[in-house]
């Protein structure tokens, strides 16, 4: 099949339109505005709608009012526009919405820096906007990644009417690398039947909402969504390994970051350390059943997670091998990328310690 | 000859219906109604012209108005 | 017998919350006539404000969207580009349209999106019980401005159908009251002409009602309509502000 050289962020856009996305509501934010100038024009080419809202806040507003009203939507922002639009994803989770949301992260907190960073990963798998809901999380290592991701993310979307959010950093949005398009159909069919886009003969209205005033068919709301959250957890976890059968010390990184561990694998098995790599490609689910057989396996002596922050999944990880067997980390932060040397000099480290 | 029909226990006994009738024909009852308030009721169906305006008003959609 | 006046079919069954005496539910009627008269129950979507407006997807007949609070407009603008040959509407109240969301209504006015904005302005935050709103009269009291609104400390009213006026995206901008049957035939009107001008795609309809909250002014339901004649359109005159078709 035919190779294409795409940058990240239109490789993105253009994977979306592809599994049939027909509205963007976006706003200006660095590093993700290629997004919305490709979706800019394109979109409309496609039969679709773009707006370039006043705000991250009416942007993801927007589409919760296309997506109540049945249409396949997204939007994109970078991490300070991100936090902005927690609200819209919060009422999109209680009120049962489908959509996706890209973030391109960059040095936080507050403005940061522009550069590729990881310090949403926090808000990103445990919800980020007001109470208990949870957004399926899938992050994509390389463009080809990327745009099977995407139709994954709307199909996850739809078949549980929940927002998914597609984390990528700066470096991944930025980047050119070759894609091959793949033709992919989706072959579920989504029930619409529930949406506000005109009664249509229907023997009564269909109202949208996140209120349930009443305590009680609030927490029976809840239920059903913890049951939609279990359901998740069970079919939607996805996960890479690369030479864990026999390694000894693991590294686990998701992202940019991934690519650098992967590279390092193979420096350190050049040096004769038995080196593997686990890469979550869904933070949430994450990939924790896979990360505690691993843990309990006797060839495996440690793990070594690699960031783009301070240290967010390492939480994760840690919940996951419990114990089992220690836990290293080596993060960059602040839009600073880790290099091959310095994750092979900490896998090292950590080997030093445990064999 | 006009009918207005009250569904009594839906009023709230806000008096809009009383403030817009052209003819003073409404009133509170004396008794409350399921809900505690006082509802609305015509004292004088006969010399009801029907112009509706109580039952436009009302916001509870309590009356309803029919003529034979 | 044949039927002179009853519930519009734009109107459930469900009884409504609302306090006696409160503009709402009247005004839920004259929209649920509109839509009915102008056979659109079917294709109509409307979206409802955090306030007490909250519930109105369970009262009205057609579909609704329940929105954050003050984003309906944003939530309205998705809805109206995928669906633009069907009739959108916002409903929302004073908190949530002049404070919270106030920039979604102005660009929602500036990029001229064709839905149409019912506002209710009493005054005063209702559901969170009586709190000072953008709108709230100078001298008035509220929960959270005891001695009354200052100039000197809260500015003064918004006057929300002018300021949106100046904006080329409106096209259509109208003060109306529901206090009596001459007022609500006017508000009907407005009413009407705004989802008119909006299936024509003429481009934003903007009408606000003046309404009461007999609970939060501390009055009784006639006393509150008294109130609002001789205090609120005083200051916030009835009538046309704006119709670029008339200009």
């Amino acid at each position: 099949m035919k190779r294409e050289i795409w940058k990240g962020s239109e490789a993105i856009s253009e994977a979306a339109i592809r599994c049939g996305c027909r509205g963007f509501f976006g706003y200006p934010i660095t590093p993700q505005n290629e997004i919305p100038e490709y979706m800019s024009y394109r979109m409309p080419q496609a039969g679709g709608v773009f707006v370039q809202a006043e705000s991250e806040l009416a942007a993801i507003n927007m589409v919760y009012g296309a997506a109540a009203s049945g249409i396949r939507v997204m939007t994109s922002s970078s991490s300070p526009g991100i936090s902005l639009k927690q609200e819209g994803i919060s009422y999109m989770a209680g009120a049962q919405l489908p959509a996706v949301i890209v973030n391109v992260m960059r040095g936080s907190p507050g403005l940061g820096s522009i550069q590729p960073a990881q310090g949403d990963y926090y808000q990103a798998t445990r919800g980020g906007g007001n109470g208990d809901y949870r957004t399926v999380t899938l992050a994509p290592a390389t463009l080809q990644d990327a745009v099977e991701l995407m139709q994954d993310a709307f199909d996850i979307a739809d078949r549980y009417r929940n927002p998914v959010m597609v984390l990528v950093d700066g470096l991944i949005a930025q980047m050119m690398e070759p894609v091959v398009w793949k033709e992919r159909e989706t072959d579920e069919a989504f029930d619409k039947s529930w949406t506000a886009s005109g009664r249509q003969g229907r023997s009564r209205n269909n109202f949208i909402t996140s209120l349930f005033i009443d305590a009680s068919i609030c927490e029976n709301h809840n239920e059903l969504l913890r049951k939609k959250y279990t359901a998740m957890e069970e079919r939607e976890c996805r996960w890479k390994e690369i030479m864990t059968e026999d390694a000894e010390i693991i590294l686990v990184a998701y992202g940019t970051p991934s690519r650098i561990a992967e590279t390092a694998v193979g420096v350190l098995r050049e040096q004769g350390i038995k080196a593997g790599l686990l890469r979550p490609v869904s933070l949430w689910p994450f990939p924790s059943p896979r990360l505690k057989e691993l843990a309990s396996q006797s060839h495996v002596k440690a793990f070594l997670d690699v960031e783009m922050s301070m240290g967010q999944m390492l939480d994760d990880v840690r919940l996951a091998v419990a114990e089992r067997k220690p836990v290293m980390f080596y993060g960059r932060t602040g839009g600073m990328i880790p290099s091959v040397s310095e994750v092979v000099k900490a896998a090292c480290e950590a080997y030093e310690e445990v064999k | 000859m006009i009918h207005l029909t009250f569904q009594r226990d839906l009023c709230k006994g806000c008096e809009l219906c009383i403030s817009v009738c052209p003819k003073k024909l409404l009133a509170l009852d004396a008794a409350v109604n399921i809900k505690g308030y006082r509802p609305a009721f015509c004292t004088d169906e006969e010399s009801c012209i029907g112009c509706a305006g109580c039952a436009r008003i009302c916001p509870d959609s309590v009356i309803t108005i029919e003529k034979d | 017998m044949t039927v002179i006046y009853a519930k519009p079919k734009g109107i459930q069954d469900t009884e409504m919350h609302y306090c006696p005496g409160c503009s709402h539910g009247t005004v839920h009627k004259l929209i649920a006539e509109v839509l009915e008269e102008m056979d659109a129950i079917d294709d109509a979507i409307g979206v409802c404000p955090v306030g007490c407006a909250v519930f109105a997807g369970n009262y009205f007949s057609c579909d609704f969207v329940e929105a954050a609070h003050g984003r309906a407009p944003a939530v309205a603008t998705g809805i109206k580009r995928t669906h633009p040959h069907q009739p959108v509407f916002t409903y929302q109240g004073d908190g949530d349209l002049a404070s919270i969301g106030a920039g979604e209504i102005v660009h929602a006015a500036m990029r001229g999106e064709k839905f149409t904005t019912i506002f209710i302005n009493n005054a005063i935050y209702g559901m969170t019980g009586g709190q000072m709103a953008p709108t709230t009269l100078l001298g008035q009291k509220a929960t959270t401005a005891r001695d009354g609104r200052n100039k000197e400390l809260h500015g003064s009213p918004m006057k929300v159908a002018e300021m949106l006026s100046t904006l080329d995206g409106l096209v259509y901008a109208e003060r109306v009251c529901v206090t009596d049957i001459p007022h609500l035939n006017k508000a009907k009107k407005a009413i009407k002409k705004a989802f008119t001008k909006q299936m024509a795609n003429e481009g934003f309809t903007f009408v606000e009602i003046l309404s009461s909250c007999p609970t939060n002014w501390g009055m009784t339901t006639l006393e509150a309509n008294r109130w609002l004649m001789e205090n609120m359109a005083a200051y916030y005159p009835l009538g046309v502000i704006k119709d670029k078709e008339a200009e």
